[in-house]
């Protein structure tokens, strides 16, 4: 609690340092909001007053017409940052596995992180996608402890998530949809995929089969792609919501802060909202990541059992 | 309250910036109610189903507090639906 606490309190003064430049007397709340919550050029961090920028250099790419921005921003760094993460915590606990706990069951992180591994194994991977379901695991567990990183990197003070910029959660999404579709080829052959877009109930006539395909094409169509469009949507608004929600309540301090009898009273009240939201978006984090997880190996199961 | 809409109407009639923001906070405020109250039904109605299945068979509890969970953050992610497009209407 105390720790959560201090996290609090560190964001807050973390908001500080931006909204210090009020124009005119009124603080710059959407700015503020905006300056958050989307990508940068920029990182800062900073301990009570001493303030670090780093300036990102941009990187954008001529081909011919085409321009491409190639420049690593805020966002970009903090996916690297999760992916560094992630190797510096798996690959040591892979070594221990097959070194040491090759007889005996794992001690203490290991133990911890085998125990997710097997969870998502038996409960989300082979109960979704059914046989086969093995050579899923591995992209399934990628998808969910680097959407927990990511979402948990948001939570530190200083920290931003790539998780709350739509182009990362839709890139999720198209590589989500980029396996299930080519693991439904793959299983059902060409024809049977056809099948599942050109779809017509067996056992009707000419004339009907013809409507029916008519018309169910289109809604199987739309059906591919709304699944990964909603799954790159809900991640994207969970993380953005829950820090808009953090933001706001803090920059409500800034907004009453010309009150010389209630300010403090606001502030004490904001910094407990804070609070509270914070352990809720912790709780948010770690379940968006495993509905992310889990519906993509239902969507894998559901393809692959089509027939 | 009618008078206050009335000067909303005059003061949105008067320039098409102004109706535009008008229009769009508005639409955007009137949206996110209605799907948060979508989203406050649904989670009542799990919340319904969850307590109910949990007394008449306390053994299957933890089946059904994680479907129930699970359920609620697809319902949730519906009503985010509507905030993001709620947003757009400020921003866009």
């Amino acid at each position: 609690m105390n720790l959560l606490a201090t996290l609090g309190v560190l964001q807050a003064g973390g908001e500080a340092a931006q909204e210090s430049g009020p124009e005119g007397g009124a603080p710059d709340l959407s700015g503020m909001l905006m300056h958050h919550l989307t990508d940068g050029h920029e990182i800062e961090f900073g301990f009570l007053g001493w303030e670090k920028v780093i300036h990102l250099p941009e990187w954008t790419v001529h081909l011919g017409a085409l321009t491409l921005d190639l420049s690593p921003t805020k966002h970009v760094v903090f996916m690297c940052l999760a992916a560094m993460l992630l190797l510096l915590v798996f690959i040591p606990i892979g070594w221990a596995m097959q070194g040491k706990y090759t007889a005996r069951a794992p001690r203490g992180f290991a133990n911890a992180m085998e125990a997710m591994v097997l969870f998502f194994r038996n409960e989300v991977v082979r109960r979704n996608i059914g046989h086969g379901a093995d050579a899923y695991t591995g992209f399934i567990l990628t998808l969910f402890f680097f959407i927990l990183a990511m979402n948990l990197l948001g939570l530190i003070p200083f920290g931003a998530t790539p998780t709350g910029n739509l182009s990362v959660t839709g890139a999720l999404a198209l590589t989500t949809f980029a396996v299930t579709e080519i693991s439904g080829m793959r299983e059902l052959g060409f024809k049977g995929y056809m099948r599942t877009i050109f779809y017509a109930p067996p056992g009707i006539g000419g004339a009907g089969k013809v409507l029916m395909l008519v018309i169910m094409t289109p809604v199987e169509l739309l059906g591919k792609l709304t699944k990964p469009f909603a799954l790159m949507i809900r991640l994207f608004a969970n993380m953005t919501a829950g820090h808009t929600l953090v933001l706001s309540l803090i920059g409500m301090i800034f907004l009453f802060g010309h009150l010389t009898l209630g300010r403090w009273a606001i502030a004490g009240a904001s910094i407990a909202m804070v609070l509270a939201i914070m352990l809720l978006e912790l709780f948010v984090a770690f379940l968006q990541a495993f509905i992310f997880a889990m519906l993509s190996s239902v969507f894998i199961g559901l393809i692959r059992h089509a027939h | 309250m009618l008078y206050g809409m009335l000067a909303m109407f005059q003061e949105a009639a008067m320039s098409p910036e102004a109706a535009k923001e008008w229009g769009s906070l508005f639409g955007a405020g009137i949206g996110i109610g209605l799907a948060v109250i979508g989203a406050g039904i649904g989670i009542g109605q799990i919340g319904n189903g969850m307590t109910q299945g949990i007394a008449r068979n306390p053994e299957a509890a933890a089946t059904i507090q994680t479907a129930a969970i699970i359920l609620a953050a697809l319902i949730e992610g519906v009503a985010l639906f509507a905030l993001v497009i709620a947003i757009l209407f400020k921003f866009v």
